[in-house]
């Protein structure tokens, strides 16, 4: 069977092996066959309920089994799924909503308190679907999940997709204040995966944890490796309560831990508090920030028997570059080289290649790159630039790098203002919005701070209108009613003034 | 007098208001979006500093923390 679609690496799953365990959720297992059996049906309900080929599908949950299902359903019945962090609120999931003309939306029913009314707000909703306690919410517009499948057909839908049509929308946070689609097509996802799954040597005997969330593409990859070879996903709603993520990572013997350096923050201080020991890992991988070195010789401690890999990417490519774990204590900053199938030039001011050790903005070529932000022609254009070949296009990532004599790179910094905490991207254009709307608030800025456990911290300025009776904690209420938690700055300080440039700009630089 | 001084200081380290309506003692702070995994450490250190108890890492899971009644009951099994 020749594989054209990434949805057709479950189907090829299921037949290799169907009784074979795809998921742990929560300590539930479900085999193969009741994976696919769930998708089939759901794939058939959606079409049954509007979707056509094409159609963007809203996927907005926690790390649960039905997100799963919703996400191989959306592609076996010919659609693109958009997974939405389950921690946006309300205004931001409808402007995504409306941003990728969503035709159907699938949530749980402990959010409906950010999706009640919606279908009423997006004109192009046509099917709302809830899994969870639907008795509580009473709502006839929305349909549960566990319904919506009864009676659907249990037979594998007819669809026309091919490799060139989209996949998913990963939203992504920009420097504009709005979240912006990163197209990725079935091309360009199933060669990602096949990159990654090589040079993680990873095999259908590996057990992989997955506590990051689906919304975020290193998360979504964990499922979509895992199915594509046919291994175990051991999938955990978040790192929250760690022991019960310990005991999971023990009863299932899991063997591949991704996470970001707040992860692996917090494993260090309870390591030091009282020493764990995970042998049955044989990988741990980094990424979305830098993994400090400081870190490797107490995760060595943790996990004796994994290798280590410091990765590098941006969800415009899904990722660049990853260091050979041979090399983690010779190369200890480097982020390595560029995936398999893929290469990186360094471009200096003037689109030259840079000599080794000098610095310039990293550039990606290869068949992972983004078709486009969905919408944004000129923002994308702002990112893909000409390539060699006539009409190809290359990655700009907009971050600073430079390349050893060895060809490893080595991340400098960003260009841009994007903050990352806990390894999520924060845009400060999107908080100081949110701000700024607050009635007394006068001007705002808000900057990254570095904070040892969380890379970055947000911290804002504020200067409030006069008679204003404003507290820090009014504005941090707000701020977590409108934006994910970790965009909530955790740093206000209310100024009388804001250091301003010669042109009456905000200047920021005064402000670090 | 317990159950007070936790609901206190989730309602105002973590949603940010006095408004006691805004957390049910029977609210799961996972399911809610009140505590992730960065402030689970600070609820932890919270616990263990105001009443004098030591939370073992076993013991960092949901039937212990996930809600102001979970919390209560074991806080008071430790005391």
């Amino acid at each position: 069977m020749i594989q054209r679609l990434l949805h057709e690496g479950l189907e090829k799953s299921v037949k290799t092996n169907p009784e074979k365990i795809a998921v742990i959720a929560e300590g539930v297992s479900h085999t193969y066959q009741d994976f696919f059996d769930s998708v089939t049906r759901l794939a058939n309900a959606l079409i049954d309920n509007g979707l056509r080929r094409g159609d963007r599908c809203v996927v907005y949950m926690d790390n649960t089994f039905p997100c799963l299902v919703s996400i191989y359903a959306i592609l076996l019945a010919g659609g693109a799924f958009v997974v939405v962090n389950p921690q946006t609120k309300k205004e931001k999931l409808k402007f995504i909503l409306n941003d990728c003309s969503a035709r159907i939306l699938i949530s749980d029913s402990h959010l409906y308190g950010n999706f009640s009314g919606i279908d009423g707000e997006v004109q192009s909703l046509v099917c709302v679907i809830s899994s969870g306690n639907i008795q509580s919410i009473d709502d006839s517009a929305v349909i549960p999940f566990d319904k919506i499948m009864d009676g659907s057909k249990d037979s594998k839908p007819s669809i026309n997709t091919i490799a060139n049509d989209l996949a998913a929308l990963i939203y992504t946070s920009g420097s504009t204040g709005n979240p912006k689609g990163v197209m990725q097509t079935h091309l360009s996802m199933g060669f990602a995966l096949n990159s990654l799954i090589e040079y993680l040597r990873l095999s259908s005997d590996d057990r992989i944890l997955l506590v990051l969330p689906l919304a975020f593409d290193y998360g979504l990859y964990q499922l979509l490796m895992s199915v594509q070879l046919g291994a175990t996903l051991v999938l955990e709603r978040s790192f929250t309560y760690p022991a019960q993520v310990f005991s999971r990572i023990e009863q299932t013997s899991v063997t591949v831990f991704p996470a970001v350096p707040t992860i692996f923050a917090l494993l260090l201080s309870m390591h030091n508090r009282k020493p764990i020991i995970f042998p049955t890992v044989t990988r741990i991988t980094n990424t979305a920030a830098s993994l400090p070195p400081e870190y490797v010789k107490a995760l060595k401690e943790i996990f004796p028997n994994a290798l280590i890999y410091k990765m590098y990417g941006l969800t415009e490519c899904k990722r660049v570059c990853y260091l050979e774990p041979e090399k983690i204590d010779t190369k200890p900053s480097s982020v390595g080289q560029a995936i398999p199938g893929t290469e990186v030039f360094i471009l200096d001011d003037n689109g030259e290649r840079v000599k080794a050790g000098e610095i310039g903005i990293l550039h990606v070529r290869g068949p992972h790159i983004m078709l486009g932000y969905w919408n944004q022609l000129e923002l994308s254009n702002e990112v893909l630039k000409d390539a060699p070949l006539p009409r190809e296009k290359i990655l700009c990532t907009n971050d600073w790098f430079k390349m050893d004599d060895d060809g490893d790179l080595y991340f400098i910094g960003r260009s841009d203002d994007i903050i990352k905490t806990r390894g999520e991207k924060v845009s400060p254009i999107e908080v100081e919005n949110v701000i700024h709307g607050i009635n007394g608030v006068l001007e705002v800025a808000v900057i990254g701070e570095p904070d040892e456990i969380l890379g970055e911290a947000v911290k804002c300025f504020i200067v409030l209108e006069e008679g204003s009776s404003l507290s820090i904690r009014d504005i941090k209420k707000i701020c977590i009613e409108r934006l994910e938690n970790f965009m909530v700055p955790k740093y206000i300080e209310m100024v009388s003034n804001l250091p301003k440039t010669h042109t009456g700009k905000i200047s920021k630089k005064g402000l670090r | 007098m317990l159950k007070d001084k936790l609901r206190l200081f989730i309602l105002e380290n973590f949603l940010f208001t006095d408004d006691q309506g805004e957390l049910n003692d029977e609210d799961s702070f996972m399911d809610q979006g009140i505590i992730d995994s960065t402030a689970i450490l600070e609820l932890i250190f919270f616990i263990e500093e105001e009443f004098s108890i030591k939370v073992e890492d076993e013991e960092m899971i949901p039937d212990n923390l996930d809600s102001i009644n979970k919390a209560v009951r074991f806080i008071e099994s430790k005391s």
